[in-house]
């Protein structure tokens, strides 16, 4: 890459259920000012915006990069909105940085949002299409037998997911932007929530939230001049696959294997358990956990859940994961994936608060999205490469 | 600023659409419609995709006229899900079975919903179709009302892992 970037001011709302006292605008507007704030900028000095939202279907707003320009500062610059389902959070992420990486830009700004209270995502995702049945109930129906299948390859204990549940749970407790907060969170409490779509249970998926996340971004003659700490874009990655074809690994696809691969070549990385301090992966449902370490190559294939079971994965472990709480606490889809890219950079700058990883250097911050077949990542650190 | 919160209404919208299935699918729902099911053979690797289509989306290379497989109405359970989730789109009673049916001869996947006993179902268990009354039948897969167990000695894991 041609410019070296780095992220400088980062805003997010609180996640909640119901944001009812502000508009979609509002709630991106936000944001955004927070993320200026947080960078010691104002609206003039952003060169372009670049915005990202899941499908237009879950608002029934069609198109809303149209009527929002405005609120996020779009009016007569550069203006791009990014989808890829999911994980268009990450997308939208990677694009930004492209723009600034490029040498097109010197300053970016984007943002990502969902108001699922003004939605209806389940229903959005159970499709009726011509000529079939309909049966597959939401993200929960699609993604459930695929949970099963890798149970059956990996022989993972069945409480697996539930352990993620509540270390997500108890991680959320540490920062004060997650929309969950179950203070009594234990073991029981999820093995007895009601099984949804079995074997996931009602405490092993993510809620529905409203919320908005943005970011600015620089190139190195602007962002190296700072006092704060900053965090240095390393690498960036996107694949993406066909849904379906025959022989499809729909539990691993060969998508995200290629994009952790091809992630850690650009960022120098050999041994990823070792040399990343930290994760924060898109996991809506508790059994993702497990699967997307192996995807990210931090352990062997059906090797995943042993990382959850030993306690690798939480907050004192040796390869913390979801430190924010991750998408399991608070779920504003389009944000999801920039929320898990933006918290990686907290991370790396040090200003994660109570769910701060001691030290941390470099992050991995990750999204998925459509049927597992859309795959964004990055790494961000501390120092320049 | 007023402190009252901006006001949430419900507004249903209804979309229909004009469809054009195409060549290859329509040469499927023709199929479907005097109950037969039809199958595509990419020409590549010999794999056979149901319901037949008309290109290998691996292989980007468009299936041939003469590739199409006629398939039985029996397979393979690969895996499945309990839904206990109510879906606005989804006229099915609550719990219900969904399941991944790997039809004999066919190399893809067919996602519909199997009518049995919630802890009969597992992986491997072997199926037959359930027809609609002949004449309910139209040009969708909704022919099939449902999958019911056979009684036969299940799958072998290793002859359909690589469909999950
Ligand atoms: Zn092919």
């Amino acid at each position: 890459m041609a410019e070296l970037t780095a992220v400088v001011g980062i805003g997010q709302t609180k996640y909640v259920s119901k944001r009812l006292d502000k508009s979609m605008p509002g709630l991106i507007r936000e944001a955004a000012e927070r993320a200026l704030e947080d960078a010691g900028c104002t609206w003039n000095d952003i060169d372009a915006v670049i915005m990202g939202k899941a499908p237009d279907m879950f608002e029934g707003v069609m198109m809303p990069e149209l009527f929002l320009n405005d609120a996020i500062g779009g009016a007569y610059k550069p203006m791009l909105r990014v989808h890829t389902a999911g994980s268009v959070g990450g997308s939208t992420g990677i694009v930004a940085a492209s723009m600034v990486q490029s040498g097109i830009h010197e300053r970016v700004l984007c943002v990502a949002y969902e108001k699922q209270s003004e939605s209806n995502a389940t229903w959005a995702l159970s499709i009726s299409l011509p000529f079939s049945l309909a049966s597959v109930a939401g993200a929960g129906g699609y993604f459930a037998p695929l949970v099963r299948g890798y149970i059956r390859r990996s022989g993972a204990p069945e409480d697996t997911g539930i352990r993620v549940a509540v270390k997500d749970r108890q991680n959320a407790l540490r920062n004060p932007l997650a929309h969950l907060q179950l203070k009594d969170i234990s073991f029981e409490m999820v093995a007895n929530s009601p099984m949804l779509w079995d074997p996931i249970r009602y405490l092993e998926t993510c809620p529905s939230s409203d919320g908005a996340c943005a970011m600015v971004m620089e190139n190195e003659a602007l962002a190296g001049k700072r006092s704060n700490k900053v965090a240095w874009i390393h690498a960036t990655e996107m694949k993406s696959e066909p849904t379906m074809f025959s022989g499809r690994d729909q539990v691993m696809p060969q998508a995200i294997l290629d994009n952790s691969k091809s992630l850690y070549k650009k960022a120098g990385i050999t041994k990823p358990r070792e040399e990343i301090d930290c994760a924060e992966i898109y996991v809506p449902f508790s059994w993702f956990e497990p699967m997307w370490m192996e995807g990210m190559r931090i352990t062997d294939i059906n090797q995943g859940w042993k990382m959850t079971y030993e306690g690798a994965t939480a907050l004192d472990g040796d390869f913390p994961v979801n430190m924010s709480g991750g998408v399991l606490s608070s779920n504003p889809i389009g944000a999801s994936g920039l929320i898990r890219f933006a918290e990686a950079a907290r991370q790396v700058r040090g200003i994660a608060g109570d769910h701060q990883v001691d030290g941390a250097k470099k992050a991995l911050g990750h999204a998925y999205g459509g049927g597992s077949q859309y795959f964004s990542t990055w790494i961000v650190s501390s120092d320049k490469p | 600023m007023s402190e009252d919160p901006i006001e949430v209404f419900l507004q249903p919208i209804q979309l229909d659409y004009d469809y054009t299935a195409g060549v290859s699918a329509s040469r499927f729902l023709r199929a479907i419609e005097q109950g037969k099911l039809l199958g595509q053979r990419c020409p590549v690797d010999g794999r056979v995709y149901f319901p037949s289509r008309g290109s290998c989306p691996q292989h980007a290379v468009p299936f041939a006229d003469d590739g199409a497989v006629e398939l039985p109405d029996r397979g393979t359970i690969v895996t499945y899900s309990i839904v206990r989730v109510p879906s606005e789109n989804i006229p099915l009673e609550l719990p219900y079975i969904t399941v991944q049916v790997l039809l004999d001869g066919a190399d893809t996947v067919l996602m519909h919903v199997l009518d049995g006993d919630l802890d009969t179902v597992r992986m491997g268990l072997r199926v037959e179709a359930v027809w609609k009354p002949k004449e309910e039948w139209t040009t969708s897969l909704a022919n099939i009302l449902y999958f019911r167990p056979l009684d036969e000695p299940d799958a072998d894991y290793d002859s359909y892992k690589e469909h999950i």
